[in-house]
């Protein structure tokens, strides 16, 4: 069960991350995309959710991330991200509830480049009963 | 011309396990759902399903195109309502269609329809792109 005191909470991510020229093209390869000169919008669930699931399933959180399944999803690009960019994760739990014995958990992602916000993500994740 | 109501073009994707399979590597996501039929199974699916996060990347493409480029949206909106599911050997349809929903201070709204096997995948999914 997820820690209720951690609801409302921001935690930063582990490291910075460098994107690659190659794994932006093993992205846009899969969606047949050919400008592979920035990442396509939802490119950045790569970070996103492995920051999470490393977040969310701290001891002190203790989420369970194998029952887990992603219930909605949402983008917001104040400037793309593309090869060479350095970005930092941070994680906001905000909101939290159990349902029927599932837990739904509302988590955003904010990713700053040289400290300025340039996407921030939505994600409702529910962990089944 | 576009305006508020307008239909665009269908576009149809097409999953196979391939394709689960390289997204996996693309995305890191490497839940044996999307990959291994036993296992998807035993965890009461009916089958290999496609990741949400595929198929809402496919369904980004088409917002993409529509935008003239990836840098042009701005905002996308999905709720994963029901899988895609991609049995052994097949090739499964992802049919795309979007309806413009508004159109104010250079952006354009779009309300997007995501269907498999004539179901209905995405709920409530919408994009906002400039133009």
């Amino acid at each position: 069960m997820l820690n209720p005191d951690s609801v409302g909470s921001t935690f930063a991510g582990t490291d910075s991350v460098t994107l690659s020229q190659s794994e932006i093209d093993a992205f846009c390869a899969v969606i047949g995309e050919s400008d592979t000169t920035i990442a396509p919008p939802t490119f950045t669930i790569r970070i996103t959710l492995t920051q999470f699931e490393e977040i969310l399933t701290r001891p002190e959180i203790g989420l369970d991330w194998s029952r887990l399944v992603h219930g909605d999803q949402k983008f917001e690009i104040f400037s793309p991200v593309k090869a060479g960019d350095n970005l930092t994760c941070a994680a906001t739990i905000e909101s939290y509830r159990v349902a029927a014995g599932n837990e739904i958990v509302s988590v955003r992602s904010d990713l700053h480049r040289d400290g300025k916000l340039v996407i921030s993500a939505w994600s409702t994740l529910v962990v089944r009963a | 011309m576009i305006e508020v109501g307008t239909v665009l073009d269908e576009k149809v994707f097409h999953l196979d396990r391939a394709l689960l399979k390289a997204y996996a590597d693309a995305s890191g996501d490497q839940n044996p759902i999307h990959q291994n039929e036993e296992f998807a199974v035993s965890v009461g699916l009916p089958n290999v399903i496609a990741h949400g996060m595929l198929t809402m990347a496919l369904v980004g493409k088409y917002v993409s195109d529509f935008a003239g480029g990836s840098a042009n949206v701005l905002e996308y909106s999905a709720r994963f309502i029901k899988p895609v599911i991609v049995p052994l050997g097949e090739k499964v349809d992802l049919t795309v269609t979007a309806t413009v929903a508004e159109i104010a201070d250079g952006k354009i709204s779009l309300s997007l329809s995501a269907t498999s096997a004539g179901v209905k995948v995405l709920g409530m999914a919408k994009a906002v792109v400039s133009k």
